[in-house]
């Protein structure tokens, strides 16, 4: 502790504490004695380092260790002699760059690598577009009904990938299903959501209904801080509501679009909880649907942790790679700018 | 930016927020209702399917009531004595005791960083950056095998360590920090002696509060949905969240349908605390992930 507290009588912390906390600073006792002292525990080029410190070593522990030692780990591999089975007969030894070299040779890999894109390419638009749509209406005054949608659009954001996953698969399955009920009465045949070629659709369609809502309130949240003067005077001059979107609205919130673009990309890049879970429910989705299911196959059900950091080494690169490109690409109008 | 956002819809009413005079848009409107009934779809289905009986489960239209809620309940709770209840209070605490150490830590963070300038300051802000950009599920690994060498897997602290640190927090925070605390605060602050701490808790810290409870709630959502971690650093199923608690309940399913009305009605009361949440602070789920770049 740098400051004794009981400097600070009693009854005026308790005026200050009836105060609004804005006005209880300018109420602080000029403690001259403090002043004198000069040296404190903690000194003004100290404290940002002490604030800093947990955030530091918990980084450092639970981000940059684990890096490292995922980097190490896939520079290496167990050599095994004779049978395996004496002590001393696994030994760990480094091993280049071979595992990078099989991992990237590797059928499986390359697959869900494909699927990834694919899939990317399917959610992330789909849920941007969506997103920025629904924000839109919420902005705009002529729509009725904007608390009700802004809560409902909102609620899935509350739903856990797993649950989500869970409650969809059962709307997929044709025995539970309520849609292949009414297509059965209606004697349609329906091919299965799960079937091999659907399936994609079946995983995106999860991940769209749960991110549109929380990327929705983060494009409306900076809608709302535009000035309606900016878009006042326009109206005056007759452009649409459309025309005012298109043209004023969005070009502002750029920049929060941007942000919603490089989030969602990341975490289209880690798929593995809609997959995982729909995987009871489905023949199609393999053990190595995702390329993050396929690390989690070789480091626990195979036991090759040195295969799984390099392709998990690979995965990050590559997110790395994709968001700062992106980012530099359009660097000017996302980050930066709060420095001034 | 919620505090500023917050502070400004006091004032200056909107014109969006004015009584409206032109006539409400059909097509908008439309449009509107089918994105909140595409998004209530699952969450309507499940409180309905969770009120059959798994017999009706299977042969009914889903979306016809049934009386069975009650008898699903307790039959869920029964099940190995009340395994899922523990399951909840699991979940509650790995994302309230690691929510609010998180925003603790974050509010740190980003008021030292918004409010100090140091040697190394820019380098410091950049790694932690990066952090936000680390595909934090591909941490889980490593940092299984780490927390594996000291004995904390299978632990509670397998789970709470990893999701006390959020680089998105701390962005966040720093954020909210250069926004509410003015500059001639800390400093009037200062020059009345107050100890840098004291500063801290006593001015930073409650003007911050508005943008901490948001940084909670944020990683509380992050923690309670999270699925992988949890997966793999524990093994014994007490220990279990509910997402990975139901997540193995569904896959028991696949050979028992009879399973699947518990998997249904778990998936309903877990979801249950979370909308709560949503619905009592509503006014907190704002954010700008690009605050800074549109003020001014």
């Amino acid at each position: 502790m740098t400051e004794p507290i009981t400097q600070d009588a009693p009854d005026r912390r308790a005026a200050a504490a009836r105060r609004p906390a804005s006005a209880h600073v300018l109420e602080l006792p000029p403690s001259t004695e403090a002043r004198r002292r000069g040296g404190r525990l903690l000194g003004r080029h100290a404290a940002p380092w002490a604030f800093l410190a947990p955030a530091i070593v918990l980084f450092a522990l639970f981000l940059a260790a684990p890096i490292g030692y995922s980097v190490y780990l896939s520079f290496r591999t167990e050599k095994v002699s004779g049978l395996g089975l004496g002590p001393g007969s696994r030994q760990e030894v480094w091993n280049g760059v071979a595992n990078y070299v099989s991992a990237v040779a590797d059928a499986e890999f390359l697959a869900s690598v494909g699927r990834v894109a694919l899939y990317g390419l399917l959610v992330v638009p789909v849920m941007l577009g969506s997103a920025l749509l629904f924000a839109l209406l919420l902005d705009a005054r002529r729509t009725r009904a904007r608390r009700f949608g802004r809560i409902a659009i909102f609620l899935p954001y509350a739903v856990p990938a797993v649950i989500s996953s869970l409650l969809w698969g059962f709307l997929y399955l044709p025995g539970v299903s309520p849609f292949y009920w009414v297509f059965e009465r209606l004697g349609w045949s329906v091919p299965s959501l799960f079937s091999s070629h659907l399936v994609m659709f079946a995983v995106a369609n999860i991940a769209i209904w749960g991110g549109i809502g929380f990327n929705m309130v983060v494009i409306y949240t900076s809608l709302r801080s535009i000035p309606s003067e900016l878009y006042e005077a326009a109206e005056l001059d007759g452009a649409s509501q459309v025309g005012i979107a298109w043209r004023i609205k969005i070009p502002i919130v750029l920049p929060s679009i941007i942000m919603t673009f490089v989030f969602s990309m990341i975490a289209t890049l880690q798929v593995f909880a809609e997959p995982t879970t729909l995987r009871p429910l489905s023949n199609s989705i393999s053990t190595t649907w995702t390329p993050l299911m396929k690390v989690y196959r070789d480091a626990f059900t195979r036991g090759d942790l040195y295969s799984a950091a390099a392709t998990s080494v690979i995965i990050a690169v590559a997110t790395f790679v994709l968001s700062f490109g992106f980012l530099r690409l359009v660097q000017s109008r996302a980050f930066g700018q709060e420095e001034r | 930016m919620t505090t500023v956002t917050a502070a400004r819809d006091a004032v200056v009413p909107r014109a969006a927020d004015r009584p409206a005079r032109e006539r409400p848009s059909v097509a908008a409107t439309a449009i509107l209702l089918v994105g909140a009934a595409y998004c209530l779809l699952p969450v309507v289905w499940v409180v309905l399917a969770a009120s059959k009986s798994s017999a009706e489960l299977f042969s009914t239209l889903t979306f016809v009531p049934s009386l069975h809620l009650f008898d699903n309940i307790a039959e869920l709770s029964t099940y190995r004595q009340g395994l899922f209840w523990r399951w909840m209070l699991n979940t509650g605490l790995y994302a309230g005791v690691g929510a609010a150490l998180s925003a603790v830590v974050s509010a740190m963070a980003g008021y030292a960083l918004a409010k100090y300038s140091f040697r190394g300051k820019a380098s410091v802000f950049n790694v932690l950056l990066a952090g936000v950009l680390v595909p934090g599920v591909i941490l889980a690994i490593p940092q299984y095998l780490l927390l594996a060498q000291v004995g904390l897997t299978n632990t509670y602290w397998s789970v709470l360590l990893p999701s006390v640190i959020s680089p998105y927090g701390i962005y966040l925070a720093r954020i909210y920090a250069a926004a509410a605390i003015p500059d001639e605060i800390v400093e009037a602050a200062r020059t009345d002696g107050a100890g840098e701490l004291r500063t801290f808790v006593q001015v930073a810290m409650p003007m911050m509060t508005p943008g901490l409870v948001t940084i909670f709630l944020f990683q509380f959502v992050a923690i309670w949905n999270n699925f992988m971690l949890p997966y793999i650093m524990l093994g014994d199923d007490r220990l279990f969240p509910l997402t990975v608690g139901l997540s193995g309940l569904l896959n028991q399913g696949a050979s028992q349908p009879a399973m699947y009305t518990l998997v249904v009605t778990g998936a309903l009361l877990s979801i249950v605390p979370l909308v709560a949440l949503f619905l009592l602070l509503q006014r907190f789920w704002q954010v700008d992930l690009a605050a800074g770049a549109v003020k001014a």
